[in-house]
């Protein structure tokens, strides 16, 4: 059971269990999936600075606060108990295309080249994740939510905004894939 | 479908954060003990995540370069799951463990989901998260992704602060 476990797992075991969340949440106490919300919430908790979007009872919404460190949590145990000893693997295209623009693939989750802290202070460290980070922040909140709250949640209650919104997260990828990256990256 | 609609939007006596797009619509008081069912919730997902590789900034990579299906099978099987069960929930009015009705509410349409969609999904191309995933990529021990975290607080925490001149 374990070695099945820690192979990686086919895509419609995740997507189910990731839409079971769903109704898990609504029926576990009435709450709707949203993950880009515990960024508000913690910029409310910790420096509202008087700004009328941060005024309000986060307190009451901490439940969502517990729920991301379930998250992070469940990566530890993912990652130290459950992990596919074999190491990713990924289509040979995107191999040969990455490669293409000079990034060492790695079979780790992450490409070590990028995503490690002695690029913090360099150029690519600030593009990866400090400009990286700041527009996941700024969009999914001017967008009212982000691939959970948009796509999983508001397009399973018939949303027709969620549909609009998780077309243009699509858009601004493959914008930024195609278009931005090459150039980005040989900065 | 024969009764309205109406029945499952009464959240009148729930005063939330302005827009505040993941509700709490439980009536009843949360504890601390109550709200460890939402973390251990979130351990499932975490572990989820971690376990789909979905985590992985190269299956983003493989996503937005059209070379695998495996992350569109994996978003649209999720999709199709809640869509399922939020209809079953509405159709036999099935209660929260609390004996609630449960609370679904209309999104409103406004060009923040156009504009805002579009910043978020260039920097979901950088990072290879989207906000879930940076919680559970730092869980299994990227720390340096502790920075885009930060980096996505003080995003929300701008957008926050141009709200009211952004166009919407």
């Amino acid at each position: 059971m374990l070695e099945l476990i820690r192979q990686p797992w086919p895509w419609y075991v995740a997507g189910t269990i990731i839409g079971l969340t769903v109704p898990a949440l609504l029926l576990l106490g009435n709450k709707h999936l949203g993950i880009s919300s515990s960024l508000r919430h913690l910029c409310a908790a910790c420096l509202p600075a008087n700004i009328t979007f941060f005024k309000y009872d986060w307190k009451k919404e901490i439940w969502n606060l517990f729920f991301v460190a379930g998250v992070l949590l469940g990566g530890v145990i993912a990652s130290q108990f459950l992990s596919n000893p074999e190491g990713i693997v990924i289509s040979e295209n995107t191999i040969r295309d990455l490669q293409a623009l000079n990034i060492e693939v790695d079979n780790n989750l992450m490409p070590a080249s990028i995503f490690s802290f002695e690029n913090l202070f360099t150029l690519r460290g600030l593009v990866f994740f400090v400009i990286g980070g700041f527009l996941v922040g700024f969009g999914t909140r001017y967008a009212g939510g982000c691939t959970s709250g948009h796509t999983i949640m508001g397009i399973s209650n018939l949303q027709w905004p969620s549909i609009v919104a998780s077309v243009f997260f699509m858009l601004g990828g493959y914008l930024m894939t195609h278009a931005i990256f090459p150039w980005l990256i040989s900065l | 479908m024969e009764k309205t609609k109406d029945e499952f939007v009464d959240t009148s006596a729930i005063v939330h954060p302005i827009e505040c797009e993941a509700p709490n619509d439980q009536l009843a008081k949360e504890t601390l003990i109550s709200n460890l069912k939402y973390l251990i919730t979130g351990i499932v997902f975490g572990i989820v995540f971690v376990k789909a590789e979905i985590i992985s900034w190269y299956r983003i990579q493989e996503m937005f370069r059209l070379h695998s299906f495996y992350m569109y099978g994996v978003i649209g099987t999720a999709v199709m799951v809640g869509m399922i069960s939020v209809w079953i929930i509405k159709r036999f009015r099935i209660k929260t463990m609390q004996g609630e009705q449960v609370a679904f509410h209309g999104k409103q349409f406004h060009w923040g989901n156009v504009i805002g969609g579009t910043i978020f999904g260039l920097g979901w191309a950088i990072t290879g998260a989207c906000p879930g995933p940076l919680f559970a990529q730092i869980g299994s021990g990227f720390l340096v992704v502790l920075v885009t975290l930060l980096s996505a607080v003080a995003g929300t925490w701008v957008y926050g602060l141009l709200q009211s001149k952004l166009p919407h």
